[in-house]
């Protein structure tokens, strides 16, 4: 009996705070606890489309159509450099060019403007391939896998547990694929985890601040066309403003007032016009060059930054990803089939849907039984009709008549529970050494090229290869001060999923129990 | 009609006051329980053809009561010839691929692209399977899009006398 009070008490502020997401909760138990906001502009409704809960650090609008990393600032510089570059251009020397010279340039140029916003918003706003998070019964299996790897392979003079990784052999080249703390699964090859949006991106080539998004595998056409068709049109602004600025000089007239300012103003923006197109055709031109390079070769910029493939690790190193071919490569690159996206945003949420390993109990010591009881009560296949009758009478005081969403949980907290315990503190500070290197291991291999537009690019970058970092390292590897910010993660406002959801405390069949009560409660 | 359950963690709300009460009843609840998850097998990619979507089709152990050896290998690589399809680079995918940059990519609008379509033949084929060869033995084939590629999650439902599948 002691045992059950005790458990009661426990449990009764868990009740409590349960109790509180509900709109038929009462008033007062309301008051305690803030409802959940998991993203911005959704305030205290049930989540209906799984953008609502997605765990990454992105940014939807428009109910999920458009998504973008985080931090957008630099994406509306790049919209307003563009604009009002074409807009002073259009404005103030096309009128000139077209009635001096041919009305085929402002069409030209329109025509070149209207594809590069075009493919700069495909770029921003698309998913570029990020990969879905594991569900919990996913993670366990991985986990009961690389447990039984570790006990058949750990010898008695091991203190140390090997790395998470396995290798494949790709095209006669061994390729070492890493396991990803935070998304719970081993990542393909050439994908990479992008601290700054915390997903795992398929094809990871970079997180692009300019464009506001990783660029990746669905998105780096896009990308590459829109660097690619800035450069045209920059390079067409600047010969046709210089081309205008020495028409003009020829027959300047200052026979008015008003003609000699509308000159002025004119050259004012010519000025401004020649300036921005000077120092974005040295960056954006070289990008292009760059990117067409890559392109060429098959690479990512990531592991062109790495060296992955070049002869200078071995003279066996060759990448396997290519297709032998310049043209094959440029065409698979460019022209090859797009993959839809995996993370089906503005699908609707299913209560029965199992929850991501963010959303869930990851309690180390639960591992395979939690889990398995988890896809228990998951599972839509479970029914308890002939109980109905006999527990409804029971239950309908107690429970509200709304149905409970399986995944209620903010989704942005993605470090709870055992296993990820030891990302929670470091992500806000400057990590310690132990077991953090882990953390840093996995977000020290993108590499965000801040400054690649207007320093050289795949010179200057802070990447720092896992192999050669030290412990003390990382914190000079990341000297962004931004970076370590944006590593922040906001603590839960609600209590962690493992007090609110504690499978291993009561035994399989009340679980069964209780849980047909829940569902029949909200017939 | 089947009712889906609503909810797993709630359940520790219903702590207390009804825990007395279900115990009572779980005797009872296990008798009448229709087929319960008993495991789930995750067939995992297989990367050594490169980045392109394949199962791996080694015949895991849990199934071997359950299916056919050659029958489990039929069904994963007919999925992984149906994704090398979705993926294949020739000169449909890049015609395809060169129309829908011509049109600044506002094709997609009114048309799927080859990859969804072929999308779409996998989950016919995956419903196809699961009705006529996994349901009957206990089994059921979850759609890989719905794990985002990773893995083919097969459920297995635990043998039970009184119930007959869903």
């Amino acid at each position: 009996m002691s045992q059950l009070q005790h458990a009661a008490l426990d449990q009764q502020g868990q009740y409590n705070q349960i109790c509180t997401r509900s709109s038929s909760c009462p008033p007062p138990a309301e008051d305690s606890e803030p409802p959940p906001c998991p993203c911005p502009g959704h305030r205290s409704r049930t989540p209906r489309r799984k953008w609502q809960m997605f765990p990454g650090r992105n940014r939807f609008y428009c109910d999920g159509r458009i998504m973008m990393a985080r931090q957008t600032g630099v994406f509306y510089l790049t919209l307003v450099l563009i604009l009002l570059t074409c807009g002073l251009f259009f404005t103030f020397d096309c009128p000139f060019l077209a009635s001096n010279l041919t009305p085929a340039i402002p069409a030209i140029g329109g025509v070149l403007f209207v594809f590069v916003m075009g493919m700069l918003f495909r770029a921003s706003f698309s998913d570029p391939g990020i990969l879905p998070r594991a569900t919990p019964d996913e993670a366990a299996d991985l986990e009961q896998q690389i447990g039984e790897q570790r006990g058949t392979g750990n010898s008695a003079g091991c203190s140390r547990p090997p790395p998470r990784t396995r290798e494949v052999l790709i095209n006669g080249q061994t390729v070492k694929l890493k396991y990803c703390f935070t998304c719970k699964i081993f990542r393909p090859p050439r994908a990479s985890h992008c601290s700054l949006c915390d997903n795992c991106v398929e094809r990871f080539d970079h997180h692009c601040p300019w464009v506001g998004n990783c660029v990746g595998r669905r998105n780096y056409r896009f990308f590459y066309l829109f660097i690619l068709s800035l450069s045209f049109l920059t390079i067409f602004i600047f010969a046709f403003v210089i081309t205008h600025v020495i028409l003009n000089t020829d027959k300047s007239s200052f026979s008015s007032c008003f003609k000699a300012l509308s000159y002025s103003l004119t050259l004012f923006c010519t000025v401004l016009e020649v300036v921005v197109c000077f120092f974005s055709v040295w960056s954006i031109v070289g990008l292009s060059g760059f990117h067409t390079y890559l392109i060429s070769s098959n690479q990512t910029t990531n592991e062109d930054i790495k060296g992955s493939w070049s002869t200078k690790r071995g003279k066996d190193n060759y990448n396997p990803y290519s297709y032998g071919n310049i043209l094959t490569n440029c065409c698979a690159a460019l022209c090859g089939p797009l993959p839809p996206s995996l993370i089906d945003r503005r699908g609707l949420i299913r209560s029965d849907m199992p929850q991501t390993i963010s959303q869930s109990n990851g309690t180390s010591n639960s591992n395979y039984t939690s889990t398995q009881l988890h896809s228990h009560t998951c599972d839509q296949d479970q029914c308890i009709q002939s109980t109905k009758f006999v527990l409804q009478a029971a239950t309908t005081p107690l429970l509200h008549s709304d149905p409970i969403v399986l995944a209620p949980l903010p989704g942005k907290t993605t470090t709870l529970g055992g296993p990820c315990a030891h990302l929670a503190p470091t992500q806000p500070s400057l990590p310690s050494c132990s077991g953090d290197v882990l953390t840093l291991r996995d977000t020290a291999v993108d590499s965000h090229c801040h400054h690649h537009l207007y320093l050289h690019h795949h010179h200057h970058h802070h990447f720092v290869s896992p192999e050669e970092t030290p412990c003390i390292t990382p914190q000079g590897a990341l000297p962004c001060p931004n970076h370590l910010h944006l590593h922040h993660q906001p603590h839960p406002p609600v209590p962690s999923p493992a007090a609110l959801y504690n499978p291993a405390s009561q035994d399989t069949l009340h679980e069964d129990s209780v849980r047909g009560l829940v569902k029949l409660s909200s017939v | 009609m089947q009712e889906k359950l609503q909810c797993s963690f709630c359940s520790t709300a219903l702590s207390f006051p009804l825990q007395t009460a279900t115990r009572f009843l779980t005797h009872s609840l296990q008798d009448l329980q229709q087929p319960a998850v008993s495991s789930k097998v995750f067939i995992q990619r297989d990367y050594s053809s490169g980045t392109i979507c394949k199962f791996q089709t080694k015949f895991p152990s849990e199934l071997e009561s359950r299916i056919d050896k050659q029958q489990f290998e039929e069904t994963i690589q007919t999925l992984n010839n149906l994704y090398a399809e979705a993926e294949k680079l020739g000169g449909k995918s890049y015609l395809e691929g060169c129309l829908a940059c011509l049109t600044a990519y506002t094709i997609f609008l009114c048309m799927e692209t080859h990859y969804e379509k072929v999308l779409k033949k996998i989950a016919r084929y995956i419903k196809d399977q699961n009705e006529k060869i996994y349901a009957p033995r206990g089994l059921l084939l979850t759609d890989p899009i719905e794990r985002g590629l990773r893995v083919v999650e097969i459920t297995i439902f635990e043998d039970r006398s009184i119930g007959s599948g869903r």
